[in-house]
């Protein structure tokens, strides 16, 4: 049983599980996960490895849709709709909700087209108003000083820390509502995980994010929101949810407990 | 510590050993069918007709021949086995028990001797749909010879594209279609070119399967439906049937071996070319 904590009521929510369960093939990843995710917060997913975390965060933009044999049953409410009606437009879907995944993955294109390349599919074309999304969404994960003199050139040619930010500018550049990261900074060094970090608690002002991270210490520092997944019988449950102050210093459930002072997980 | 750098030596040497044999025997074959060939070879031997079954004159319909045989051959293998790969790979409905299917055959196709092909190519092209010995017949053969290679390669190229561009792409809200027109195919370029050089590579080759389907008439084709004589035929030809048939044959063999690597380093360059468009600004 979830355990959910009343302050938790207080904000609006942005997306809504509902009995949410994924399974791949014969594998139960996660089940009856209801999580109200508060619009324009910063939540914490945290939990064991194998536990569904990752698998959850790919259900609230469909990614899901990109794995074979993945079955998802339950309800996702984004502002209201559930967005696993087959009416809804998966595209515009994903417009709304961004992702930033845990390996950097630019792709083989320049700076400059790594960020037109999304624009063009979703009809943005003046070529002054791209530049300006551009230099603004470069400006705001702060690459735009270190690159705006090579847009032109490979964007593999970044380090690991700009690629990641470059990613993140990638999803910025699309104005979405949410964006949902997955381990955003475990491949990089902890420079640049600092910088990241920063730039993720500047965003949660504006934006709803969901990361998923396993750094305790990261999760207390960003986050709104702070909810525990846990593998019961190889089958990933949400253990409890709660306000991310509550959920360290007064967690209810004996797991979280346990996970929080470091005993267990 | 002595013995160990010895057994080092050893290895290194032998690992050297092998890759340097091969490319020996290679440049050996070459420069031999060079060293015989190059001196047959002027304006005369490229655009004329050949004499006395080839002893002399030139190879002209044969080059033409072999390039109308190629060219049915490639135009309708290459749409078909890209297609078939992409879907194979790409669209997941087909990834499963169907597609298993589809891959064993490929397989088991690609090792089916030529000469099968030749006699399927004869049944169904020259017989059942009434082409006759023909060009077209001949190309339709070697398409279905070349088909599983091609497809085959272009799959790998497409799996070796990294999953997290799809994702990437897909999470960014961008269709399949222009994920796949603008980031999986020119990423998969290396794939497509190595199916396209490996299966022109067969077909220019072959002479089996082109025995039944494309004939050995040595005039020049006025349309796809006449028989025409390939290179390697004609190689063949002179070779075994014809006496005072080498000089002729050394110099068709140089023709074929410098048509194979022009077609092949054009095909890169057409490859890295649209993958830099696609890539580049
Ligand atoms: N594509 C897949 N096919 C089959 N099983 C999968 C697939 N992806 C994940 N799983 C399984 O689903 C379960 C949950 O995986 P998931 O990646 O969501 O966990 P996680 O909490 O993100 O773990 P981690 O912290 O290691 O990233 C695991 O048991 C995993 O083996
Ligand atoms: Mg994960």
């Amino acid at each position: 049983m979830t355990t959910f904590h009343p302050k938790n009521t207080i904000h609006p929510t942005a997306i809504r599980t509902e009995n949410l369960s994924l399974s791949y093939d014969q594998k139960i990843a996660f089940q009856d996960i209801s999580l109200p995710i508060p619009a324009q917060k910063i939540t914490a997913i945290v939990g064991p490895s194998g536990s569904g975390k990752s698998s959850f965060l790919t259900c609230l933009n469909r990614l899901t849709d990109l794995t074979q044999q993945c079955r998802v049953s339950g309800k996702v409410y984004l502002a209201g709709k559930n967005i696993f009606d087959p009416k809804i437009d998966v595209i515009a879907l994903r417009r709304r909700v961004g992702m930033l995944f845990q390996q950097p993955n630019p792709f083989p294109f320049s700076i400059y087209k790594n960020l037109v390349f999304p624009l063009k599919e979703h009809g943005i074309t003046d070529r002054s108003h791209v530049e300006y999304l551009i230099e603004e969404s470069l400006t705001a994960v702060g690459l735009w000083d270190e690159v705006k003199d090579r847009l032109k050139s490979s964007a593999l040619r970044l380090s690991g820390g700009q690629q990641q930010r470059l990613c993140l500018a990638r999803t910025l550049v699309l104005k979405p509502e949410v964006i949902l990261m997955d381990e955003p900074c475990s491949a990089l060094d902890p420079i640049s995980t600092g910088v990241i970090e920063d730039l993720i608690k500047d965003l949660g002002d504006r934006h709803t994010i969901v990361i998923v991270t396993h750094n305790l210490a990261q999760a207390k520092r960003i986050s709104h929101q702070t909810a525990l997944f846990w593998s019961q019988k190889n089958v990933g449950h949400l253990i409890e949810v709660a306000p991310t102050q509550d959920f360290f210093q007064h967690p209810v459930n004996p797991l979280t407990q346990a996970y929080v002072t470091g005993l267990k997980g | 510590m002595v013995k160990q750098k010895w057994g080092d030596r050893l290895g290194t040497g032998f690992i050297w050993a092998i890759p340097l044999t091969i490319t020996a025997i290679f440049l050996w074959i070459i420069g031999d069918v060079f060293w015989h060939g190059l001196g047959q070879i002027n304006w005369q031997f490229l655009f004329t007709a050949p004499i006395d079954a080839g002893r002399s004159g030139g190879i002209a319909p044969i080059l033409v021949s072999t390039a109308w045989i190629l060219l049915i051959c490639m135009g309708v293998s290459l749409p078909l086995g890209i297609g078939t790969a992409v879907l194979l790979v790409e669209f997941s409905d087909i990834k499963t028990g169907f597609g298993q299917l589809i891959r064993r055959s490929l397989d088991t196709l690609a090792g089916v001797p030529s000469i099968v092909f030749g006699l399927f190519g004869n049944a169904l092209f020259v017989k059942v749909f009434g082409l006759g010995f023909s060009i077209l017949s001949g190309g339709l053969t070697l398409a279905c010879m070349v088909l599983p290679l091609l497809i085959r390669s272009t799959e790998e190229g497409l799996r070796a594209v990294p999953q997290s561009y799809r994702l990437g792409a897909a999470s960014l809200g961008i269709s399949q279609t222009k994920t796949l027109w603008h980031l999986i195919l020119p990423a998969a370029m290396p794939g497509f070119v190595a199916g396209f050089v490996l299966g022109i590579g067969r077909a220019i080759a072959e002479t089996a399967a082109l025995i039944f389907t494309s004939g050995y008439v040595d005039r020049m084709p006025s349309s796809w439906l006449d028989s025409g004589r390939s290179l390697s035929i004609h190689i063949y030809d002179l070779a075994m049937n014809i006496s005072n048939g080498n000089a002729n044959a050394y110099g068709t063999a140089t023709v074929l071996i410098t048509l194979l690597l022009m077609i092949n380093a054009l095909t890169s360059w057409i490859g890295a070319t649209w993958t830099n468009h696609h890539f580049k600004f």
